[in-house]
């Protein structure tokens, strides 16, 4: 069984637009979205939830007044200062460290497990999904995406499919981090824009820090023909895989606001066919069994 | 007056909103890029730096001529960043929050603290804008301390421009929390009005004043417009798609550079906002 992150760096590039024009192509997969907070690979596929879960990332402290006697041990150990002068725990700041738990010597403080989010097994027209809901303002992004895609691989393991499709986050740290971990590839969706290259540089590394093979397609290329011909000739000096150009083209957020993916929308477009070909070479590359 | 610039989903037109409306205002303004993870603003502004410094965050050390392998160190952390097994005590630095839990539990006094490096913190100028931004280590996954210190460079008799990370978990948190307004910039599509609902939400919890504006307003449909309706934020800029403000932007150019005539509108944002924050009952 095979994983493909999709990944960008830079946010707004296209990853889910993509992620759900491949759920076309791909025959057996199972879709996975590991952007959890911010979601929003579900309003393109339009899952029906099957199994609904809680996820509980972590710990808050929570000091009860009537032990406290307010000896201010518990807002000397905390560094994140999250305990105010009243001893009320700001559940923003408080990291879960349990410190002043453990230390507290009228055993005042409780450090109850939090409910930071829900994960989701679903059905979807195109296949089985599984995505989660990060609480708004919540910590533990990485370990809600560990769990996400675990759960996928093991929902892929007893359909016997040979393929997850994984609709990565933003961004080079924590839950971008846990999305590429041990995947079998992860694509770089990018823009021929300074920023775009500026953070597919850093994501690119990322990849190769963590030993992940590597593929990329330059989508909006026209916008900068210069800028994607600088883009791919850095792919392919850091030996990533150049898969094609993609074009702007506004079928992509017409698609979107019908809740299609863009075969569905207009499956004879020129950009259709562009995806197609960029989706045969990832399946060639990987050498997925369907 | 700190103004942070958020949006939920990437790609929206947080760094284009805050770079353009730093350059417009000119005088007494600094823009702390906190999106550490992919720091942009500096590929538009073209600051010259000045100063810059590593951030660290607290790491333990052992010593192992003390140690006597007690094991209250793994049982204090809470995030798997120390381990004892048979004779060696075995610490993760990158798994670590730097609570210092450690430390404190250690009835040998053997553990010590060290920094493990998180990523480095630049600093300079343009012309009169001050420019600060942070650059999160690629393989390290802690954005939020990172963007306390880019955030503790914030001059209080300045206008402070933020341009936040993407999404709606700690590090946005980080980034809006304590500050005086929060611009949401989102798209019209349903992509960018989900990722709009969920950010407001984290605003409405932090209790900050906010105001919407609507890039590539001509792409998409009319539910972000409704929804802003319906929740009462006021929509403060809209920003109509053209291809040569997106080819300009692909350069590192700014919308103010090749269609001057946006100076005007940026500012009348900056006195909107500043009268939304002058004014917190009328708005929040």
């Amino acid at each position: 069984m095979k994983e493909l992150v999709i990944i960008s760096g830079k946010g707004g590039t296209g990853k889910t637009s993509l992620v759900a024009a491949f759920a076309s192509l791909a025959k057996s997969k199972i879709l996975c979205d590991a952007d959890v907070d911010a979601a929003d690979l579900h309003l393109l596929v339009e899952p029906r939830i099957g199994e609904r879960h809680d996820f509980h990332g972590g710990n808050t402290a929570m000091i009860e007044p009537e032990l406290c006697t307010k000896c201010g041990l518990c807002r000397d150990l905390c560094r994140r200062n999250a305990i105010g002068g009243n001893f009320i725990v700001d559940g923003l700041e408080c990291e879960g460290c349990g410190v002043c738990w453990y230390f507290c010597p009228e055993k005042a403080i409780q450090f109850p497990l939090d409910t930071c989010g829900e994960w989701y097994v679903s059905d979807t027209r195109f296949g089985p999904m599984v995505h989660a809901r990060l609480g708004i303002a919540e910590e533990n992004s990485g370990k809600l995406v560990t769990l996400v895609r675990q759960e996928a691989k093991k929902l892929a393991e007893e359909k016997a499919l040979p393929l997850i499709i994984t609709d990565g986050p933003p961004g080079v740290g924590c839950p971008v981090i846990a999305s590429i971990g041990g995947a079998s590839a992860v694509l770089i969706v990018t823009e021929p824009t300074v920023s775009g290259r500026h953070d597919m540089e850093r994501v690119a590394q990322l990849a190769t820090h963590f030993n992940i093979p590597a593929m990329m397609c330059v989508n909006k290329f026209d916008l900068n023909p210069e800028q994607t011909n600088g883009i791919e000739e850095f792919a392919r000096g850091k030996n990533i895989h150049v898969l094609g150009r993609i074009p702007f083209d506004p079928v992509f957020t017409k698609s979107m606001v019908q809740g299609q993916t863009i075969f569905e929308y207009d499956g004879d477009s020129q950009t259709c066919q562009t995806v197609t070909a960029v989706w045969e070479h990832v399946y060639n590359r990987m050498e997925i069994q369907q | 007056m700190i103004i942070s610039i958020a949006s939920g989903k990437g790609g929206t037109g947080k760094t284009t909103i805050a770079t353009n409306l730093a350059l417009s205002i000119e005088s007494d303004v600094q823009i702390l890029d906190c999106d550490v993870e992919g720091p942009n603003a500096h590929l538009f502004l073209n600051p010259i730096i000045r100063e810059s410094e590593t951030a660290k965050s607290p790491v333990p050390e052992i010593d192992e001529e003390k140690c006597t392998l007690c094991g209250k160190c793994a049982e204090i952390c809470r995030f798997k960043a120390i381990i004892v097994i048979g004779e060696v005590v075995l610490p993760f630095p990158n798994m670590c929050h730097g609570c210092g839990g450690c430390m404190k539990v250690c009835p040998e006094k053997a553990i010590t603290e060290t920094g493990r490096e998180l990523g480095i913190v630049e600093r300079g100028n343009i012309n009169g804008l001050d420019f600060v931004h942070g650059r999160l280590k690629v393989g390290e996954a802690m954005s939020p301390p990172l963007i306390r210190k880019v955030r503790s460079f914030t001059s209080a008799d300045k206008i402070t421009i933020i341009d936040a990370p993407p999404g709606t978990s700690c590090p946005v948190i980080t980034a809006m929390k304590g500050t005086d307004f929060v611009l949401l910039v989102t798209e019209p599509t349903p992509f960018g009005l989900h990722d709009l609902t969920l950010a407001v939400e984290a605003v409405k919890i932090l209790g900050i004043p906010h105001g919407l504006v609507i890039n590539r307003a001509d792409m998409g449909d009319g539910r972000v417009r409704e929804y802003a309706e319906q929740e009462n934020i006021p929509i403060l800029m809209e920003i109509p798609f053209y291809r040569t403000i997106a080819e300009a932007y692909s350069k590192g150019r700014l919308i103010v550079e090749i269609m001057p005539e946006w100076k005007a509108k940026f500012l009348e944002l900056h006195d909107h906002i500043k009268q939304m924050v002058d004014n917190p009952g009328r708005f929040l």
